[in-house]
């Protein structure tokens, strides 16, 4: 276990989880909504009509790269290493908001609500896409594409 | 400001500051998650156990009322089935997971903390919201009693 934790945080990994769950309670309780970060994103933008009302869509959205930028004013630098090159980021994204849109979800979505919910679509989901993950990371280590 | 703006704003910046304090802002600690067998990294673990916590309690007392404090009613998910649709795009969001680090949390929140990287993947995800948008709608439901499940 010593090794497995060596460059873990787990009491940070905790504390960020409870802000992240109590945040989403926010959205559950006060606005009657999922706090599914693709689909307010999509909706934000003005990609999709569905979902939560555009402007509470925008004001969470927003409230993103805000909590992260206080975070790193009032605790101190936020580690980002982004080492994956141009293509590797593009693709990425393009499959990332393909998928989420298709899937109807994504970490947050699923992940988060969905699954405290005991949602079966979003265990499914979630289960679908840690084991595509797992396997897409194992799968470039392989063939040298990893770090 | 209107209070269910409020409400939004502050959801979305508890959010992203969770995001920031856990590591998830990282995407090579993400990777490092998604490596399981490499050099595994249990962070997003525990972040995700932690985030389950305050949401299991809400569902328990979102039971008990009648609407949420700031609008008029809950508007939740009902779909019930387990549909390719479901199952493929959580699958191609997995992959783009793995290949990047970054699902669209942590890289919206990113703008504030590693603004190009951030903002590239952030404009091509938005690129695959729209292409996904210009694909054919999925067929209407055959009848109505199928969907009566719910």
């Amino acid at each position: 276990m010593g090794d497995l934790l060596a460059n873990a945080m787990p009491v940070q990994g905790l504390i960020g989880g409870l802000m992240i769950g109590t945040a989403s309670a926010i959205m559950l309780l006060g606005l009657g909504r999922i706090a599914g970060v693709s689909g307010l994103a999509a909706r934000a933008v003005g990609i999709t009509v569905d979902g939560a009302p555009r402007p509470l869509s925008i004001a969470f959205v927003i409230g993103l790269p805000l909590g992260a930028a206080l975070v790193a004013i009032l605790v101190g630098p936020v580690e980002a290493r982004f080492e994956q090159g141009l293509a590797a980021l593009i693709i990425a994204g393009l499959v990332v908001g393909f998928g989420t849109r298709l899937g109807s979800g994504c970490t947050s979505g699923h992940g988060v609500c969905g699954m405290s919910r005991l949602s079966a679509r979003s265990l499914v989901a979630t289960a679908t896409f840690m084991i595509t993950g797992f396997a897409t990371v194992a799968a470039m280590n392989a063939l040298g594409l990893g770090q | 400001m209107k209070r269910p703006i409020a409400f939004a704003l502050i959801a979305g910046t508890l959010f992203g500051a969770g995001l920031a304090v856990s590591g998830m802002a990282d995407p090579q600690r993400v990777r490092g998650f998604l490596d399981l067998f490499g050099t595994w990294d249990p962070t997003l673990a525990f972040v995700m156990g932690g985030a389950l916590i305050p949401m299991a309690v809400a569902w328990r007392i979102q039971q008990r009322m009648p609407s949420p404090l700031a609008a008029e009613r809950f508007t939740l998910p009902t779909a019930r089935d387990l549909d390719p649709r479901l199952i493929g795009g959580a699958a191609l969001f997995g992959i783009g997971w793995g290949v990047a680090g970054l699902c669209p949390g942590p890289a919206i929140a990113g703008l504030a903390i590693a603004p190009v990287p951030a903002a590239i993947f952030v404009t091509a995800m938005l690129g695959g919201m729209i292409l996904h948008r210009l694909l054919p709608a999925a067929p209407a439901k055959p009848s109505k009693l199928e969907t009566s499940h719910v």
